[in-house]
């Protein structure tokens, strides 16, 4: 079966459609798959919900998408660098929940591993814990906290093999593999695709059988917040 | 006379030992890091990383490369990467003995407030409830009183809550608090502050 297409548009023909829940990797804009999210911009498609830890920024990320208007409700744990966010959650034109960071990973996880709920103590006790389940287990407290399963998965690599298999690289891994796992479609973009048998098997970080469509493209790959010191510190 | 930030940063490097892995929270928590002296302590990054290292020199930031609160930072000789989902099970998973992190109130009981104000800008709680459900030794660091001069150690916390009752210890500018039964035990006292003064700048209940 080809994986590979020519473009990210190519990918999404047949797949994306209004109303979709879309699971997105990337934390913070590390790791994102921002052409996909270019080309989800240029499709149109509408009254999308996205689970995604962040929102992107103004410009970039999810936050090119919330411009046009095109997301309906976020699922995530911080969205605080996004003004154009606030605005449209503040006058009611955006749905948001937040999830704990580590509640919306394992949710994907979970989602992934045909799981439909577990408990955590994140939250316990909390404005999160409202509405949940609440059990008791060796005499502590934990919530019910459902699994994800998004309609369709986006997600950025470092390296692919041509039949999918995984390659992140350092801090851009963070949510990828969990969101790749959830979605009952999972689009992976990448910077490089290699042939088949390059990629060493025991260093595969997300195997192949995740992922249903595969392109390659050029990554602005921008910095959020560039910390640096000096050389004489050293 | 109280503690400035780089001695309360430098108090709470004492909670570390030999061997830990520890989580450090954004702002005075981060300045942890430069206190640790030949301890073997190894940071955590919840987006996914063991083992993180300092800001990287000029012209060699890499974008691929940010710690949790989206800053660019460098890799060492005993770096880890993994998934959030991972990253998070080992937090939740009580892998991590302690995280060190600010707050805008804790009260007696150990609850801890540090993600939102009803009515301001809601950013969101990030790891911060993982984080403090899951590790071994939940430290807060911060200045001890708001800034109206109010305190922010409190017979209860009149913020939404980040945890329950999870705070061990307060380390502030005037000094050291351990969260025990019935309310708060004086461990120390900041440079130049009485225990008068500590107490008269605490609304919790100290015992």
């Amino acid at each position: 079966m080809k994986k590979v297409y020519g473009s990210a548009a190519e990918a999404l023909e047949g797949v994306l459609a209004d109303g979709m829940l879309i699971a997105a990797g990337g934390f913070g804009l590390c790791g994102i798959p921002e052409l996909l999210l270019q080309a989800i911009k240029e499709n149109g498609a509408k009254n999308l919900t996205f689970a995604s830890n962040n929102a992107g920024v103004d410009d970039f990320g999810i936050g090119i998408l919330l411009h046009t208007k095109q997301v309906k409700k976020m699922i995530s744990s911080y969205v605080g660098e996004n003004a154009e966010f606030m605005r449209q959650y503040l006058s009611g034109e955006l749905e948001l929940e937040f999830n704990p960071q580590g509640t919306l990973a394992e949710r994907m996880r979970a989602g992934g591993c045909g799981i439909p709920g577990f408990y955590t103590k994140t939250g316990v006790g909390t404005v999160i814990a409202e509405g949940k389940e609440v059990k008791e287990f060796n005499g502590e407290e934990y919530i019910l906290e459902k699994g994800l399963f998004a309609d369709l998965s986006i997600v950025k690599a470092w390296k692919a093999d041509e039949t999918g298999n995984l390659v992140f690289r350092k801090t851009a891994r963070n949510f990828n593999p969990p969101a790749a796992m959830c979605g009952k479609v999972c689009i992976a973009e990448v910077e490089e695709i290699v042939p088949k048998g390059s990629l060493d098997p025991d260093g595969i970080h997300l195997p192949g059988i995740y992922v249903h469509r595969l392109i390659q493209g050029t990554h602005e790959k921008r910095i959020e917040q560039r910390t640096t010191r000096k050389r004489e510190e050293a | 006379m109280a503690w400035d930030r780089n001695q309360m940063a430098a108090r709470a490097a004492e909670e570390l030992e030999d061997g830990m892995y520890v989580n450090l929270g954004i702002g005075i928590p981060t300045l942890v890091a430069n206190y640790v002296g030949d301890k073997d302590i190894t940071l955590q990054s919840e987006n996914g990383m063991l083992g993180m290292g300092p800001f990287p020199f000029e012209g060699e930031e890499d974008p691929d490369l940010i710690n949790a609160g989206k800053q660019t930072i460098t890799e060492l000789n005993r770096t880890a990467y993994f998934d959030s989902a991972t990253s998070f099970g080992m937090i939740r998973g009580g892998k991590i003995a302690a995280a060190i992190l600010g707050a805008m109130e804790v009260a007696e009981n150990g609850d801890l407030a540090n993600w939102m104000i009803p009515g301001k800008l809601v950013k969101g709680m990030g790891g911060a409830m993982d984080l403090v459900a899951g590790v071994g030794r939940v430290i807060v660091l911060m200045d001890h009183a708001n800034k109206h001069g109010d305190s922010k150690v409190l017979r209860e916390c009149t913020l939404p809550l980040t945890g329950k009752a999870v705070v061990d210890r307060i380390i502030t500018n005037l000094g050291v608090l351990d969260v025990v039964e019935g309310g708060l035990r004086i461990v120390e006292c900041a440079d130049g502050v009485t225990e008068a003064e500590l107490r008269a700048a605490t609304q919790a209940t100290i015992v």
